[in-house]
């Protein structure tokens, strides 16, 4: 069993191996095969691992490999409870799908093997990150996430905005990490370990609220980071520059969950501070309502999904947050399903009009790629909040859980139900201009069906958006009870009573499918096109906020650094080791002289010298 | 050795232990002299080794005077080091002998700074 939990790590991270060494000279389709077949092993292994979960109440268990740094008490140790079971069959499950799928994607791609070595390195990092049974082993996953997500998302290195994408979505982490970091060393001070078991459960004796404040606060920064929340969440439209499974398994499904993982995996410190909790949540609203808004104009297919995470990331905050932690991971997954789906299927459109992703150049594409847009349509109503599909008994979830902790939590209710409002109406646009209306294409372009290797992982994720909310119902929480062991710490957030939880599911039914009605009437009915100018261009550019922070902090920065560079660095410390060397140059060319190379010059300077030694001592010694 | 020279004796022709001091510094003098005057890099080692063997004296000298081994055992580490420094020497004085055709040390001047 122990044997088992170390293979799902080990076999990702030996695809990345042999990929590495040998990636070219398996070459295409070879390397797709290998990857996939590593991740899809991985999966099937932590089925077998997680049946002991199901019958609840199993508590799991540590896997210890090796001390890593004793001085610390630190080991390397994987968790197999629950929750880690879960974010591992999510990894892997959607992973292997993406990874099939990407075997057509990425067909004819000089950098067919390179892809999948980075996309095992990826899946390795990420169950580090999941499985780790204390922070250090978090944290390594934490940042080898960064790093494959940075190889990923510059794949196409030779284009300067992807490289820049990459360096964006890197440094833009890295702030969060820092933040972070800070929580581990004041957890390690706190509790002189850093093992999942001793901290949780010495929480509520040890901290004091100031201290478990400061530790969720900045545990929030990296959150945020990774999970691209408000003010961090710049990084993740510019990282749709990479391929679009990338988008689909890193930048939806997986990597941005990571900080949603966290704040639930630490849900016992966030437990002992309500500022810390009613901050996430507030930032999970604000940004769920703001992404959602800026998604509202966009014109790339691929921009309108990546604002749709954020939003979508906003909400698992919100759940988290208010101590909904199983809200918060239910949507997790069920968006994990619907948005990989939605991303897979931009791809095959993508695909199908020969690399274009500007909805303007799209239109009445419905009947060209029939197993797309049917699968698409699957996720569209799933994360409209449309029941039964998937979407909407997670969302429904975190949002009544908000609503049942009352007072400013019900302000917060509302911006949620607004942003489902909003969230249909995006996806709707994006639908609609996609495959209803006229053609707009290009010439030239001829769109076809995507190959069967990149469409039956789009109908299996379709089966998953569909039927994928039915494991958490209010009459049968099968979730809530197959997790209830990993936060049995923490005293959850519960759904209101059933009468009031049908109103409030009415409400955000009613949000859905208004803002679904909008849309219709006004991009099929009255087929308004890609809007543009004024607002519009506001919305498209994001609110200028990529402006703003180069003016405010990325242009400073800059200066500061040119300052350290070219005053601090070129002038004082290149000044210091160059005027030391020229001190020396200068010593040596006087003292030079001496060296006349005559022996007997030589000679006669020691004998001076002695004879100058034995005045001195006759004169200032006194005699012998 | 200043009590020693003080000692000067009056009696005559008896061999007086400062007449040894006398010609170890006469000795040493002239090879002093022969190190600073001369070019040929042989001659030059010559002084040396009569310089050498003027100190030799003086120890050899003023241990009988005083009675005392340390310095007899002294001047047989000098004789074994003179030994292996003219072995040494003459091979660099030969072998730069057959690359230019001269021992004239001023000649030998390209280590000059």
């Amino acid at each position: 069993m122990d044997f088992l939990i170390f293979l799902i790590v080990a076999l990702p991270l030996a695809g990345f191996l042999e990929l590495l060494f040998f990636g070219k000279r398996i070459g295409e389709p070879g390397a797709g095969y290998v990857a996939s077949a590593t991740v899809g092993i991985s999966f099937v292994l932590a089925l077998i691992a997680g049946f002991d979960f199901l019958q609840g109440g199993e508590h799991g268990r540590t896997v210890e490999l090796f001390a890593w740094i004793p001085s610390l008490g630190l080991n390397a140790t994987f968790l197999w409870d629950p929750l880690s079971a879960m974010m591992t069959l999510v990894v892997t499950g959607v992973g292997a799908l993406i990874h099939i799928y990407s075997i057509g994607y990425m067909h004819g791609d000089p950098g067919f093997g390179r892809f999948f070595t980075y996309m095992n390195l990826f899946i390795t990092s990420m169950l580090l990150l999941v499985l780790g049974a204390n922070f250090g082993i978090l944290f390594v996953g934490w940042e080898l996430v960064g790093l494959s997500s940075y190889l990923l998302i510059s794949f196409w290195f030779e284009k300067p905005s992807a490289a820049a994408a990459g360096k964006k979505a890197f440094v833009v982490n890295r702030i969060g990490d820092f933040g972070f970091l800070i929580a581990l060393m004041l957890i390690f001070n706190s509790f002189g370990s850093l093992d999942y078991g001793s901290v949780f459960e010495g929480a509520e004796a040890t901290l004091t609220a100031g201290t478990a404040t400061a530790i969720a606060l900045l545990l929030l920064v990296g959150a945020a980071g990774k999970s691209a929340q408000l003010p961090l969440y710049v990084w993740l439209p510019d990282a749709m520059e990479g391929p679009t499974p990338v988008s689909a398994l890193i930048h939806a499904a997986t990597m941005v969950t990571a900080g949603v993982y966290m704040v639930a995996r630490t849900g016992a410190l966030f437990e002992l501070s309500s500022v810390a909790g009613a901050v996430v949540t507030t930032v999970g609203a604000l940004t769920a309502f703001y992404a959602a808004t800026i998604a509202i104009g966009q014109r790339d297919i691929k921009r309108v999904l990546a604002y749709s995470t954020i939003s979508q990331l906003g909400y698992m905050f919100m759940g988290v947050g208010a101590l909904a932690l199983v809200g918060g991971v239910f949507h997790l997954v069920t968006h994990a399903f619907f948005k990989a789906l939605l991303f897979l299927g931009a791809g095959s459109v993508i695909h199908a009009m020969a690399g274009e992703q500007d909805m303007g150049k799209m239109g009445g594409l419905r009947k060209k790629v029939p197993v797309t847009f049917a699968t698409m349509v699957i996720a569209w109503i799933a994360i409209s909040g449309i029941p039964p599909f998937a979407g909407f008994w997670s969302k429904d979830e975190i949002l009544a859980s908000v609503f049942n902790r009352g007072g400013g939590y019900i302000v917060l209710w509302g911006v949620g139900i607004v942003t489902a409002g909003l969230t249909a109406f995006y996806m709707s646009r994006m639908m609609f201009l996609t495959f209803w209306g006229e053609p707009r294409w290009d010439d030239g372009v001829v769109p076809h069906e995507s190959p069967r290797s990149m469409t039956v992982p789009l109908l299996a994720l379709a089966g998953l958006s569909a039927v994928g909310g039915l494991i958490n119902t209010p009459w049968r929480p099968a979730l809530e009870h197959f997790l209830e062991p990993s936060f049995e710490l923490v005293d959850q957030t519960h759904l209101p009573e059933a009468g009031v939880q049908v109103a409030l599911a009415a409400v955000s039914i009613a949000a859905g499918v208004i803002g679904l009605f909008i849309a219709y009437r006004r991009y099929v009915r009255r087929a308004t096109q890609l809007e543009e100018g004024g607002r519009w261009d506001t919305l498209l550019a994001g609110y200028h906020v990529d402006d703003l922070y180069g003016r405010t902090i990325v242009a400073p920065g800059k200066a500061a650094a040119d300052v350290m560079a070219f005053t601090a660095d070129a002038k004082l410390v290149d000044g210091a080791v160059n005027g030391t060397g020229w001190l020396v140059n200068w010593a040596g060319g006087i003292l030079s002289k001496l060296q006349t190379g005559l022996v007997r010059s030589y000679g006669l300077g020691i004998l001076g010298g002695v004879v100058g030694v034995l005045v001195w001592l006759l004169v200032a010694g006194g005699g012998f | 050795m200043i009590p020693l020279l003080a000692q000067a004796s009056t009696d005559g022709l008896a061999v007086e232990p400062y007449w040894y001091m006398a010609l170890a510094a006469v000795l040493f003098a002239i090879g002093a002299a022969g190190l600073l005057l001369r070019r040929n890099a042989l001659v030059m080692f010559m002084s040396i080794e009569l310089m050498l063997n003027a100190v030799n004296l003086t120890f050899v000298a003023v241990d009988s005077g005083l009675g005392s081994l340390e310095g007899q055992i002294s001047v047989l580490f000098v004789m074994v080091v003179a030994a292996a420094e003219v072995t040494v020497g003459l091979a660099i004085i030969v072998a730069v002998f057959r690359k230019r055709a001269t021992a004239s040390v001023d000649e030998l001047a390209g280590m000059r700074g």
